[in-house]
């Protein structure tokens, strides 16, 4: 328990250092802000108690907000993809997925199983962080190009993520 | 009252979802509409001091830069000396102090995190309420303008960019002191817009935009830019201008906040006004 614990911060703690640290800093363009950080909630455990990743993404996004001084926002949109993952799992994972206790990850459910998975939740959360940031739908068409290239890029970032740490993974567990 | 027991635990995970957005929005609202800047003042020094530790390594990196940029604004700055000028005249004139009082002290701060391609950016900086920086404070560049001061920590500071939706910057253009507001579109970190110029106001290219003085923010002739565009539809009753910023916010290291010593005087005569203008 303690063990699993000290592994979920350990990631957290790297996944949050990524995004403040090189995601942040790349600044393509007005476009594109790929948010990869969610990754982290998009890979718990299919299993876990929906409450407990409500509770988590709130967590998650009010660290994030308090390192980009926006109040309110990434909580907003992680508590609402938080939410949506979960009915998303029940009609997306079968029982099996359930008792085995597995994370949807790649390298478990397959290249398109995780696509289709990671493009919805991500396009959700983007969508409601990136229209809340605007602040109303004053500039709709613009944000959402932002929103679509955006998700673009945090699809393809967090996919690069899973090929290069979750391969290596699944023959060390031995799962 | 068994009912209602059996409905919040059958919708916990809904009410809490719903408690959780309710908060979020709520804080958001305040943030949005008030400008209330206390979430920041609880939170922003570790967030603040996270970024300095990891400015603290990469400002190495750009040492070359900040020193070249450093070094134009102290050529730019000699060339305005008094020794830099030939007297060409032997009339003495004595200087009177009670002429001229210092209206404007400047702060000069580092920037430790900054963002330009959201669409509303902020800029963090390293000096707070202990060297004298105040919200709505006007901050500039050594090119030109940055931003305004939102809140402030002991040490550290968050300022609103000029990239920003709710950054409106009382502007002129230098030639004919035709008022206008700089608002930035969100779509290039390079470029901001004129509004409300009147159709009547004569405008070419490459005419300089400077601050105005209505603003209590930032002295008069601050430069801002200078035009790139303009445009003019028939029925409309103010030009389009886009504006090529002088400011370099993807390589700002350097900011100076300025100080208005008269703006209590000058806003508690004026009323309460807009923090913008």
């Amino acid at each position: 328990m303690i063990i699993e614990l000290i592994t979920y911060l350990t990631r957290f703690f790297l996944i949050l250092m990524f995004q403040l640290l090189v995601i942040n800093n790349i600044e393509l363009s007005t476009y594109i802000n790929p948010y990869i950080y969610i990754v982290f909630i998009l890979t718990l455990p299919v299993s876990m108690k929906p409450w407990k990743v409500v509770l988590i993404s709130f967590f998650v996004g009010m660290i994030m907000d308090t390192f980009s001084s926006t109040p309110g926002l990434h909580m907003a949109a992680s508590v609402f993809m938080g939410y949506i993952r979960n009915f998303y799992l029940k009609f997306a994972t079968s029982k099996e997925d359930y008792e085995s206790n597995i994370k949807p990850t790649l390298s478990r459910k397959g290249l398109v199983w995780f696509l289709v998975y990671a493009v919805i939740l991500t396009f959700l959360h983007h969508m409601v962080l990136f229209y809340l940031e605007v602040y109303g739908f004053t500039e709709f068409f613009r944000t959402l190009t932002r929103i679509l290239f955006s998700t673009a890029f945090s699809v393809l970032l967090i996919t690069i993520g899973q090929l290069l740490f979750y391969r290596v993974a699944k023959g060390a567990r031995n799962e | 009252m068994r009912n209602l027991i059996f409905f919040l635990y059958k919708y916990y995970t809904f009410i809490l979802f719903f408690s959780l957005e309710l908060f979020s929005f709520i804080i958001l609202y305040q943030y949005n509409n008030y400008q209330r800047a206390s979430f920041l003042n609880y939170t922003g020094s570790v967030a603040s001091g996270f970024y300095q530790t990891i400015n603290n390594t990469t400002n190495y990196f750009s040492l070359r830069n900040i020193n070249d940029s450093l070094m134009a604004e102290n050529a730019r700055l000699r060339a305005q000396m008094i020794n830099a000028y030939y007297q060409s005249g032997f009339a003495q004139t004595s200087i009177n102090d009670t002429v001229y009082k210092q209206q404007y002290s400047y702060i000069s701060a580092n920037v430790v995190n900054n963002s330009v391609t959201k669409r509303n950016n902020y800029i963090t900086i390293d000096k707070g309420s202990l060297a004298g920086i105040k919200s709505d404070m006007g901050v500039i560049g050594s090119n030109g303008v940055v931003g305004i001061v939102t809140s402030v920590s002991a040490h550290y500071a968050t300022i609103r960019s000029a990239l920003n939706s709710n950054t409106k910057i009382s502007c002129m253009l230098k030639k004919n002191n035709a008022f206008g507001s700089l608002e930035w579109n969100g779509d290039d970190p390079k470029f901001s817009s004129l509004k409300y110029v009147n159709k009547h106001v004569p405008i070419t290219g490459n005419d300089e935009v400077v601050t105005s003085n209505y603003s209590t923010l930032f002295p008069e002739g601050i430069p801002v830019g200078k035009i790139y565009s303009h445009t003019l539809d028939a029925g409309d009753n103010f030009h389009l201008i886009k504006v090529e910023l002088y400011t370099n916010f993807a390589m700002l290291k350097n900011v100076y906040v300025i100080r208005n010593i008269f703006k209590e005087e000058q806003q508690s005569l004026e009323g309460a006004l807009k923090s913008d203008h």
